[in-house]
């Protein structure tokens, strides 16, 4: 079962390296890992993108307050939650076809960047399973994926 | 706590802070080892009399003594080493003090700030090393951090569930000048150890110790570590349910109780584990589930209610679901469900046929052993040492058969008197841990029960006692063999006894004379008591008993690994 865990923390050197070095201390899946400063200067927010059974996540969540950075821990998959998730593509110009562009139309929040080379850069944000979906379209021309890992909020 | 604030805007470099740091926090005992990124904090020791270094001959003899300290008393151990070497060498001592909950606290030296991440002559990072195997570290790069740093080392060492805590300190950080200043408490906003019980779950916990029929109280360290030794005595008292310890928890029940079934696990009692396994009721105080206690996991006590009681939410529910959680600390937990029960005059069920099964249990007698001939049989040594001690001796140990012979056959009736390596299982603890033990009661009689095999890991500390005058008496259960890694290979590889047999072994008596102690061969059953009453009335020396003991003596009751708790191999 994925899980989003949210885990607000102490700006400090190291304290990144005890969340990572717990995941793989104790054989948690990590399937991603954001972390970037929160409203708080002194605290960042690190959203952790996770698999397991429920006394899996029970542990995760348990080890991860047990570690002394850590101020507050949250599931926000349990809950009303909005998930978000960026992804570049890179493709060249000359595969693109009218299939594709009518394909690549029908996503929301979708951007095309031109680049100085005969590629574009398509930058999509959107559920990760949008974002899922929009990549299996466009992979066999992709020149090169670059994702951002899921990003998340609960929402009652 | 002794306060101690200079606030007339004097400046002190970051070694006189350090020092000044431990007196404040009324730290009387250091065990280090100096160099280079230390010395000078070493330069500052030596210009006082208020904090004493005691000199190891290898850091982790100084962090296993720390811990020796910290568990034979109520106060914190203390480690100073250098940076590099001296900071990996302390490495073992420091996993082993995170896997028993020890409350110590390890500062290293570290390379000046502007040399780190540059390879820097004895560099090494100790903080990214020591990450996995701490509760907490931290490196200090503004000698105004020094004073707020140590404090909360300390606080965090020694509340909650306790575990070592390191401090890193760059060389320059001790030469760098600013106030004193230290602080009077701590709060942090991201570590709260003051946990309110939640008063349902107790009250669900006193329902079901009241109704049921087959109770077993399962006790380990955490009730050491709590000071609740007292409390849950009384409260098994009055319940008269069996208690079973932990191998870090012996000493938390008094061991000659009718009520104590004996230490249960891989090698524990017959009649503990058959409780353990047919028990209708579990109550799990300051203990975790480790894989030595449970065995196979799916078979584990199959028909109980498990109540579980820990300071340590992570340990509730990991290994063995709780039907009852109660999180918090255990004399506080044990309090409530004391005021809970015992304060309303409620009594539990009648439970004597669960007794009278449990006394039949006992029957088997397991932990029995023959001594006949002269042949000295390892288990005679320990009851001998039980007896002409009258149980009231320290006893540390080593890892291996002689600590489990040790666990079993020496019945401790007092929580903090059994200092052994139980989560880790280090090899070498046994004599460093000794000191630590000795340094913290300076007039009681502190024995290492070890094997010629673990005694020689830390060897070198036998020239630390004779510096500092420490009168322990060793214990060594000589059967030239690695005994428990023999015993696996004789019952699972078909007495292949790969590397196992200890060749070339030393004159052990004449090494601990060369070391100025003194040393004795013990070859004669009948000399094993006489040889323990001379080296005790020997109260100004270090004694080593060299025993030369039975070669194929095997510990039982054992579980093997991954059976069931009724599987016991008994001989």
């Amino acid at each position: 079962m994925r899980h989003i865990i949210s885990v607000l923390l102490e700006n400090e050197s190291g304290a990144l390296s005890r969340v990572a070095g717990l995941f793989s201390a104790r054989s948690f899946n990590i399937e991603s890992l954001s972390v970037a400063t929160s409203e708080d200067l002194t605290a960042s927010r690190m959203t952790i993108v996770t698999s397991g059974d429920d006394a899996v996540i029970e542990q995760i969540v348990k080890q991860l307050d047990k570690l002394v950075d850590v101020i507050e821990v949250s599931e926000i998959t349990s809950n009303e939650h909005i998930e978000r998730e960026i992804v570049f593509v890179r493709i060249n110009n000359s595969e693109i076809d009218k299939k594709i562009m009518d394909k690549l139309e029908s996503y929301e929040f979708l951007k095309i960047h031109n680049s100085k080379s005969n590629d574009l850069i398509i930058e999509c944000v959107d559920s990760p399973e949008n974002i899922n979906q929009f990549v299996s379209t466009i992979k066999k021309i992709a020149v090169k994926i670059v994702r951002s890992g899921a990003v998340g909020i609960n929402s009652n | 706590m002794k306060q101690n604030i200079d606030n007339n805007n004097e400046k002190f470099t970051g070694a006189e802070i350090f020092v000044k740091c431990l007196e404040a926090e009324g730290i009387e005992l250091v065990f280090g080892y100096p160099g280079g990124a230390v010395l000078h904090i070493y330069d500052e020791l030596h210009k006082q009399n208020e904090v004493s270094h005691i000199l190891v001959r290898h850091e982790q003899g100084a962090v296993h003594a720390a811990e020796g300290f910290a568990k034979s008393s109520n106060k914190p151990g203390v480690v100073l080493v250098t940076s590099g070497p001296g900071a990996t060498n302390s490495i073992t001592g420091i996993a082993d003090a995170y896997m028993d909950s020890v409350p110590i606290v390890v500062f290293t030296g570290q390379v000046r700030t502007a040399l780190i991440g540059n390879d820097a002559f004895q560099e090494v990072d100790t903080v990214g090393i020591t990450r996995p195997c701490v509760k907490h570290n931290f490196m200090i790069t503004n000698v105004k951090d020094m004073a707020s740093t140590i404090k909360k080392a300390f606080y965090v060492a020694t509340s909650g569930r306790p575990g070592p805590v390191v401090v890193d300190i760059p060389k320059d950080i001790t030469e760098d000048k600013c106030e004193f200043n230290y602080p009077k408490s701590v709060s942090m906003r991201s570590y709260n150890p003051h946990i309110e019980i939640n008063s349902d779950s107790i009250i669900e916990a006193a329902e079901k110790i009241l109704s049921c029929e087959k109770p077993v109280i399962y006790a380990g360290g955490g009730v050491i570590n709590s000071n609740a030794s007292e409390e849950l005595t009384n409260f098994a008292k009055y319940l008269n349910f069996p208690v079973t310890n932990t191998l870090m928890g012996l000493g938390c029940f008094p061991g000659d109780d009718p009520q104590f079934i004996q230490m249960l696990g891989m090698h524990g009692s017959y009649e503990a584990n058959m409780a353990m396994h047919d028990c209708d009721l579990l109550i799990a105080v300051g203990a975790r589930f480790d894989d030595r206690i449970t065995g196979r996991l799916d078979k584990f006590s199959p028909d109980a209610t498990v109540i579980h009681i820990d300071v340590d939410p992570s340990s509730i529910s990991k290994n063995i679901r709780a039907h009852i959680p109660i999180h918090g600390d255990v004399k506080d937990a044990i309090n409530k469900l004391s005021q809970e029960i015992i304060g309303k005059k409620l009594r539990p069920k009648n439970i004597d046929n669960w007794w009278n099964q449990i006394n039949e249990w006992r029957k088997k007698d397991s932990f029995k052993y023959n001594q006949e001939g002269d042949i000295i049989k390892p288990q005679f040594v320990v009851d001998s040492l039980y007896n002409v001690t009258n149980g009231d001796a320290f006893i540390t140990s080593d890892v291996g058969q002689h600590q489990m012979w040790a666990a079993q056959l020496y019945k401790f009736n007092k929580p903090k008197r059994w200092i052994n390596s139980g989560g880790l299982g280090t090899m070498g603890f046994g004599l460093p841990s000794a000191m630590g033990t000795q340094f913290a009661n300076p007039d009681s009689l502190v024995c290492c029960v070890t094997g010629e095999a673990s005694i020689q890991m830390c060897i070198q500390e036998l020239s630390t006692c004779l510096q500092y005058g420490l009168p322990i008496k060793i214990i060594n259960l000589n059967n030239r063999y690695m005994g428990m890694v023999r015993q696996w290979q004789e019952f699972f590889y078909e007495k292949r006894y790969a590397m196992s047999y200890m060749d070339a072994l030393p004159d052990f008596v004449k090494l601990a004379e060369s070391f100025g102690h003194v040393g004795y061969k013990v070859e004669k059953s009948s000399d094993v008591e006489p040889a323990l009453r001379e080296a005790i009335n020997q109260k100004n020396r270090l004694v080593f008993l060299d025993f030369i003991t039975d070669q194929n003596e095997n510990v039982f009751p054992m579980i093997a690994t991954g059976a069931a708790h009724n599987k016991m191999i008994l001989s």
